[in-house]
């Protein structure tokens, strides 16, 4: 059985955590309020995507886990992030 | 016989499984981009009838529930299984709330005769069918995430409350947890993407 030297997170840690993103909610609902069309979207997209590292960060234990799973989760979103920009590049100039 | 344990494993299973979800729903983010760039007016348009309010509370709601699924693990870690219990139970109640607000949404939706297939769904512009097909089908498909989560996470609660799941074993409730936060950072972006961008 392998056990590892498992790092316990306070329950302070996971309030403040919670604070930071309804903060993040609050800010993505009032800054789409301003209609800037795709800044707009910009915004809420770049927001969105901060929620969702903190989750993945904290929620989800990333930042204690070993390397591996850390370049795994990069190399899969740097996957993505190409697919979308590959699409893009061809679609808007049809 | 010694029965072989490796939790990292355990978890990094799941986190593979993880990355075929982002992609399957990367996939479906990926249409909705494309669409909304080619019927931009009729995708504002359309958003105007989605309820943020409720979009707004179910992302509260999601967001209290990972904290809670979270702080369940260090409950458990911490020998407090009735803690953990009751930290999945609330876990449990926030993801009934959700599916509340989803059957109020969507019943009034369909109330209105707008559902994928309906004569009125048919009759709309192109970019409105689209946009109503991808949200029922984006959130649809959520849902049923959601549900599945909601059963792992009910048996991982029997486990805790039972202490099959305790501080030396619990890699169950660990994966249990990173699914269910899974759930949580899909519908991140799905709220921005079909409530916000009006």
């Amino acid at each position: 059985m392998i056990t590892e030297n498992k790092h316990i997170t306070g329950y302070s840690a996971y309030w403040r955590v919670l604070i930071f993103l309804l903060a993040m909610t609050f800010l993505t609902v009032t800054v789409t309020w301003i209609n800037l069309s795709a800044l707009t979207v910009l915004m809420a997209l770049i927001i969105a995507t901060f929620k969702a590292g903190t989750v993945l960060t904290y929620f989800m234990h990333l930042r204690y886990e070993s390397s591996l799973f850390k370049i795994l989760v990069s190399m899969v979103l740097a996957v993505y992030v190409l697919v979308i920009i590959l699409t893009f590049s061809d679609y808007l100039f049809r | 016989m010694e029965e072989h344990r490796d939790d990292t494993a355990a978890r990094l299973g799941m986190w593979v499984f993880i990355f075929t979800e982002i992609l399957l729903f990367g996939g479906l983010f990926l249409v909705y981009a494309v669409m909304r760039v080619r019927y931009s007016a009729e995708f504002h348009q359309s958003a105007h009838q989605l309820d943020a309010l409720i979009g707004t509370i179910n992302t509260v709601v999601l967001l209290v529930s990972s904290m809670t699924v979270a702080m369940s693990i260090t409950a458990v870690q911490q020998k407090n299984n009735n803690l953990a219990t009751m930290l999945l139970l609330i876990t449990l109640v926030c993801a009934g709330i959700f599916l509340f607000n989803k059957y109020v949404e969507w019943g009034h939706k369909i109330h209105l005769g707008l559902y994928p297939g309906s004569e009125l769904m048919v009759s709309l512009k192109h970019g409105e069918i689209l946009f109503f097909s991808l949200y029922f089908f984006m959130t649809g498909l959520h849902m049923l995430h959601l549900v599945v989560g909601a059963i792992i996470l009910t048996i991982v609660m029997i486990k805790v409350k039972t202490g099959s799941i305790h501080s030396e074993s619990y890699v169950l409730l660990e994966n249990g947890g990173l699914y269910w936060h899974l759930v949580d950072l899909i519908w991140i972006f799905l709220f921005p993407l079909l409530y916000l961008i009006t």
